[in-house]
């Protein structure tokens, strides 16, 4: 196969560009991160501290029966600890997980295995929560992706919002397979 | 494969004629995603550079594609990722089965992969008695249907919610008078959860394919890939070896061009890296060629293989937008199949090149500048060589061997939405309303003088061949 492709090569070679970043100075990196985020379809909550967290997550999932955190900040019911098969996460209703950072020009943010600790989370759960660090936002996908390390996971995922489909008549729809929803909470650690 | 040659004009006219409501719905509904794609193209200040960013970055690794094949590929299994190599869709589908045969695997779930419909994978594992679940709902309603997607990103976008809400009734038992696309993508996402959880294997495709770290990347909106890849204990990727990029900062540029060009989002929901297996399980990467080394050998054609799958120059085509993606009778159709299509078969797919008015808005909007229109031309010319034209089309087209002698006149050619109407054959006018074609298209700024006129006038003056 690659005496095939050797022979076929183009004989003009063409050079590697250089790649800037364009970046602009003075963004409003939060800012647009919020706005970036709410297109994608995530909702977005500045949380003081843990009692308003806490106070919030019970407004927002009255009815969740089981909730596991992949993050010691936060405590659910189900243990990652116990989980010994991905599937078994099919039953979890929120997710609670500390993202690595987020992208202010699409609202992404950058999650690993060493923040999902079971990859499953992420995707069988009905709804996610995202724990950022607001001074953890990179401006847009060329520095974000300086900050990704492939080398150090195995799985990696920018998430931008909750799973979403427009295949039936194109009319766009939040919760495809995976999440429904996802809430995105502003805060340096809880 | 049939080699029974596909009548595209005529495929396109039963699309049009068969209700008042497909056609319309369809052209609607595409040209709705085009203008999204408008939209977020111009907030963008870069957008031009990071096009001719792109275009750079392929042409220089498809010029050095056997070194960064040859990277990716080392990388890859230094990271614990069993790879393969398949010269053929043959090589490719025995490789794919004898991993699952060697697993014992039964239920398999996947996502879509552009290359694995064009292998036709699915048929071949489905004969050896493996039960396959398309998970990406489009393709999912594509396969309950059985048809071959019509679309490179939106696979059923020819149906409606009333066609889906009728197939979904039989098929799994949905109300069928609920036309809602809420409760019928509920009602999928219910029927599909079991057979994640069921499923002994996974396959995916690759939007990218990261030679410095042997990382491939794959875009979804729905999820389903990772879904799969994060249940499942054995993971199948098939990659095309165009797929390659040289390093992980190339991706930022993609990215960013990606689901802008292909919906209008700042990106797919969902941008997974697979850089190894999961503890516990295996990881396989399935290299394959199909006609693309050839490909890259043809001086004329070779930049097609920076296509990165977008959909841009279908949802921008007139054509496309009023024939279906069927039509094609192809696993591409619209712009980017007329181009990729003849190059596995020129005779099966002679007429695909006409099945076109030149209005170069593909050229315009493609994120990777690929020159669709000259390459639409171009074929025109080697089927016109080799007498591959219907008569009707050699007929009508006879006046445009003026076009495929002189490119030039082609490129001046700024009228050609008018200059279609006038010179394109019966076949391709088969508009209900003659002016739909420029309808709603955002079209070039129109010089007084048709193509016609200029032609008429100009004619003389054309330089002798
Ligand atoms: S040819 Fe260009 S516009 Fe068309 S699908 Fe490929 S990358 Fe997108």
């Amino acid at each position: 196969m690659l005496a095939a492709i050797r022979k076929n090569m183009p004989k003009d070679k063409v050079a590697y560009p250089r790649l800037p970043s364009f970046e602009v100075a003075g963004k409003d990196l939060k800012r647009t991160f919020e706005e970036s985020l709410s297109k994608a379809g995530g909702k977005l909550f500045d949380i003081a501290n843990k009692e308003e967290a806490l106070q919030l997550f019970a407004e927002l999932y009255p009815d969740a029966k089981v909730v596991c955190s992949a993050t010691a900040e936060w405590t659910g019911n189900k243990s990652l600890e116990e989980v010994s098969a991905p599937g078994e996460l099919e039953n979890v209703d929120v997710a609670v997980i500390r993202a690595r950072f987020g992208v202010a020009e699409t609202g992404m943010v950058w999650l690993t295995e060493h923040e999902l600790i079971v990859n499953s989370l992420a995707f069988l759960a009905q709804h996610l929560v995202i724990l950022l660090d607001p001074d953890e936002i990179s401006e847009n996908m060329h520095t974000a992706y300086r900050r990704v390390d492939l080398q150090r996971a195995d799985y990696g995922v920018f998430v931008m919002g909750p799973s979403a489909t427009a295949d039936v008549g194109a009319v766009l729809v939040r919760g495809a397979q995976g999440p429904r929803s996802l809430s995105l909470f502003f805060t340096k650690s809880l | 494969m049939s080699t029974t040659k596909v009548k595209v004009a005529e495929n396109a006219a039963k699309f049009i004629q068969q209700d008042d409501i497909h056609e319309k719905l369809h052209d609607q509904n595409l040209w709705n995603v085009r203008m999204r794609r408008d939209t977020v193209a111009s907030a963008i200040p870069e957008w031009e550079e990071l096009r001719t960013l792109a275009s750079r970055i392929k042409e220089h690794t498809l010029t050095h594609l056997d070194e960064y094949v040859l990277q990716f590929a080392d990388n890859a299994e230094k990271r614990g990722i069993k790879v393969h190599w398949a010269s053929t869709a043959e090589d490719h589908n025995r490789i794919v089965y004898e991993i699952l045969a060697s697993h014992q695997v039964k239920r398999l779930v996947k996502s879509k992969s552009m290359l694995q419909e064009e292998c036709h994978m699915a048929p071949y594992l489905e004969k050896r008695g493996i039960t396959l679940t398309e998970t990406d709902l489009g393709e999912r309603i594509q396969q309950l249907s059985g048809q071959d997607p019509s679309h490179i990103v939106m696979p059923a976008i020819h149906q409606t919610k009333e066609d889906i809400a009728k197939l979904f009734a039989e098929k799994i038992g949905t109300d069928p008078n609920k036309v809602d696309a809420n409760y019928l993508t509920e009602a999928m996402r219910n029927n599909a959860r079991p057979k994640f959880l069921e499923a002994e294997a996974t396959m995916t495709g690759a939007n990218f394919a990261i030679a410095e770290t042997g990382s491939f990347v794959v875009c979804t909106n729905e999820g389903n890939a990772d879904l799969g890849a994060a249940i499942a204990p054995l993971h199948i990727a098939s990659i095309g070896i165009e797929k390659m990029v040289p390093k992980v900062e190339d991706m930022g540029v993609f990215i960013r061009l990606l689901s802008r060009s292909a919906v209008g989002t700042a990106a797919t929901q969902y941008t997974s890296h697979f850089s190894g297996p999961r503890k516990g399980t295996e990881m396989h990467i399935i290299l394959t060629d199909h006609g693309r080394s050839h490909r890259l050998g043809l001086e004329d054609f070779w930049s097609s293989l920076k296509c990165i799958r977008c959909g841009a120059c279908m949802n921008t085509c007139p054509v496309y937008r009023r024939s279906g993606g069927l039509s094609y009778g192809a696993t591409y159709s619209g712009p980017i199949g007329i181009i990729l299509d003849p190059s596995y078969d020129e005779d099966k797919y002679s007429e695909l090149p006409f099945h076109s008015s030149l209005c170069g808005s593909c050229t315009e909007v493609c994120p990777v500048r690929i020159d669709i229109a000259e390459q639409i031309v171009k074929w025109r010319k080697v089927m016109s060589a080799k007498k591959k034209l219907p008569v009707g089309l050699r007929l009508a087209f006879g006046v445009t061997g003026t076009v495929f002698k002189y490119p030039w006149v082609f490129r001046t050619a700024e009228a050609a939405g008018k200059w279609a109407l006038k010179f394109a054959p019966d076949a391709l006018i088969y508009n209900k309303t003659l002016n739909a074609w420029g309808r709603q298209r955002k079209l070039p700024e129109f010089a007084d003088q048709t193509f016609r006129d200029w032609y008429l006038k100009n004619r003389n003056k054309e330089p002798k061949a």
